[in-house]
């Protein structure tokens, strides 16, 4: 794959908690994602999965190391540079976290709203793809509760990608999902980053997504123990 | 509405959809602020009233100057001025005309109620210090126990107060006296009384043979045309050798009455406290539902800052609903408060009413006082970390 790594992580170490309860939860993790991969985080409970995650896509502060993320150190990053940044970016967290008040529509909406003034047709016409790509074409004008897990959780992943992002974190996003609607999202990753070259990193536990990755990276207690590429 | 919205704020009018997604919810938070707002136009409705009650007799009568007792806090209240200053004040080149005029209250006892009347005994030679509809009417209180009375006045019928004409009189007994009504004129119910009368100074004297002509209750002045009040009156306090007298503008005593009552007066300061209390309820209950609004949704608010989404468009979030808040709990707020100002009104026969003047200092008030309070509750949008979601 092509164009300079958009995601290089170097000596990055992350602390939890203050005083006497301060506790180290990364340790030395070095990292370096290439474009248009799809990179899978594996690792017990509380390996620091999450926290590597959200430390690269700009959601929490980095503390000691160095996260590069598409061109742009996160360390000491300001409010401005972590939103732009953010606006590049997909996330599926493991809830869907979708807006109740919103239809599916609506929520999909929010994903391409972000990136302002573009034209409304335009707008409404690429949630309108990025739903029925996952398969819900005849549910856009639905509210949240009325919507099985599994729906809301694609509506969650149309939210990701409908605005054509750089990189995806997705933090278990196939956990909701029943095995094929789990396989589709995760075939569409994979697509998404052959034909865009959009990068992905993924925290599951899923064998089937395994077969998928190009690199398997394992975490335990904070450490990488283990990094293969497929 | 939501299509209008959105239009409106080019984005989603996701404030408006929190907000109408329960309902009742909804509906509580605007009867709320519909309340506050009922609460705020009926204090000021009886402010306005008062006012209106207060400013009324200085209406009846045309004046540059008025010299009152130190006491005279109001038209109908104070000592006596001696006349012999209206003849020294006539010694200022700018004043062109004097005249005393004397209140008094004339009860006229009627079978269903007696009426309180605040009369007021006048020279009737002099009717340039009167307004023009009752100067018009002057000729008739030249007679001996004449009177003309207000047909506004509380607990007197209409169509009654309307067949008092120079042809049709009407006459009553006022202690052992029989003073005769021979045209009305407009007045309207104040705080003080039920109504109004006026009389010549001559008839005042004879119901109230403890008064005397040399000294009425208040002084008017008339000045030449160009002079000002201010300044003449300024000259008149250096003249007027007893210190203890109000010699003012008749603006300026019109002014210093309605402050009086207003600020001074219990009635006054209680219905001012009512008027801020209603503002507090109002900022209370807007800030409780935008602060409970802010924080159901923090995961989503989260999301949002996860996506990308600045500060600021979460703090238009809760603005947003600040103003439809505002907007359409003003709406039954000033519908509701109206028919009541519409009921007391009747009820008390008080100039009580909504004015345009109160529907936009309150709407603008509403508006500024949802905003504080969406302001106040964006201090809660710090609560929403994305770092949380995972
Ligand atoms: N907000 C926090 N405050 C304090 N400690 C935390 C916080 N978040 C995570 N930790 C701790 O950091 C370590 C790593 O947590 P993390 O959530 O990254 O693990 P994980 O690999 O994602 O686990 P899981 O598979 O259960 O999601 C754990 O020991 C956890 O208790
Ligand atoms: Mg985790």
């Amino acid at each position: 794959m092509t164009g300079a790594p958009p995601i290089i992580v170097t000596g990055l170490n992350h602390w939890f908690g203050t005083g006497e309860a301060r506790k180290q939860a990364i340790f030395d993790v070095n990292l370096t994602v290439m474009r248009g991969t799809l990179t899978v985080l594996m690792g017990p409970s509380g390996s620091g999965k999450t926290t590597v995650l959200t430390l690269m896509g700009c959601l929490r502060d980095v503390q000691d190391g160095s996260v590069h993320l598409l061109g742009h150190e996160l360390h000491g990053a300001g409010r401005e540079l972590n939103e732009a940044l953010r606006r590049r970016l997909g996330f599926i967290f493991q809830a869907h976290n979708l807006h109740g008040s919103l239809t599916a529509l609506q929520n999909v909406l929010m994903g391409v709203l972000v990136h302002g003034s573009i034209d409304p047709g335009t707008q409404a016409a690429a949630a309108r793809h990025a739903l029925t790509l996952v398969g819900l074409a005849d549910r856009m004008n639905y509210l949240p509760a009325n919507l099985s897990g599994g729906q809301k959780q694609r509506v969650a992943v149309a939210r990701a990608l409908v605005g054509n992002p750089d990189v995806v974190f997705a933090d278990e996003p196939t956990a909701a999902l029943d095995h094929e609607s789990g396989a589709t999202v995760v075939q569409m990753l994979k697509r998404l980053g052959q034909v865009r070259g959009t990068t992905t990193v993924m925290v599951t536990h899923d064998n089937r997504i395994l077969e998928l990755a190009d690199r398997i990276v394992t975490l335990e207690d904070g450490r990488i123990v283990n990094d293969t590429g497929v | 509405m939501s299509r209008l919205l959105q239009w409106l704020f080019r984005r989603l009018p996701i404030g408006w959809l929190q907000l109408t997604h329960s309902r009742p919810r909804f509906a509580a938070a605007l009867a709320g602020v519909a309340f506050a707002n009922v609460l705020v136009f009926v204090q000021l409705g009886i402010m306005n009233s008062m006012a209106t009650a207060t400013m009324k007799p200085y209406g009846f009568f045309r004046a540059d100057i008025m010299i009152s007792a130190s006491d005279a806090n109001s038209m109908t209240e104070g000592g006596n001025v001696a006349r012999q200053w209206l003849f020294q004040a006539l010694a200022d080149p700018d004043v062109i005309a004097g005249a005393g005029i004397f209140v008094a209250n004339v009860n006229w006892a009627r079978p269903e109620k007696t009426l309180g009347l605040t009369t007021y005994g006048i020279d009737p030679t002099l009717p340039d210090f009167l307004s023009p509809d009752m100067a018009a009417k002057t000729t008739t209180l030249q007679l001996q126990n004449a009177g003309i009375l207000d047909r506004f006045s509380r607990g007197l019928p209409r169509d009654e107060a309307a067949a008092i004409r120079p042809q049709t009189p009407l006459s009553f007994e006022v202690s052992g006296k029989t003073l005769t009504l021979y045209d009305t004129f407009a007045g309207g119910g104040g705080f003080g009384g039920d109504g109004f009368m006026m009389v010549s100074d001559q008839t005042f004297l004879t119901l109230f043979p403890a008064r005397r002509s040399a000294a009425p209750d208040h002084i008017l002045l008339k000045l030449a045309p160009g002079a000002n009040a201010g300044q003449v009156a300024a000259r008149l306090r250096d003249l007027i050798s007893d210190k203890t007298l109000r010699t003012r503008s008749y603006a300026q005593a019109a002014a210093d009455d309605l402050s009086y009552q207003q600020t001074k007066r219990p009635t006054g300061i209680i219905f001012g406290f009512g008027v801020i209390i209603g503002i507090l309820v109002g900022i209370v209950i807007v800030y409780q539902v935008l602060s409970t609004d802010v924080a159901d949704h923090l995961g989503e608010y989260a999301t949002f800052k996860a996506m990308g989404y600045p500060q600021r468009f979460f703090i238009g979030i809760v603005l947003e609903e600040a103003l439809i808040l505002a907007i359409l709990g003003f709406v039954p707020g000033f519908a509701v408060a109206s028919a009541l100002l519409a009921g007391m009104a009747k009820a008390t026969t008080l100039p009580l009413a909504m004015t345009s003047g109160m529907a936009v200092m309150v709407f603008f008030g509403t508006l500024a006082a949802c905003s504080l309070s969406g302001a106040i509750a964006t201090r809660r949008l710090a609560s929403a970390d994305p770092a949380d979601l995972f």
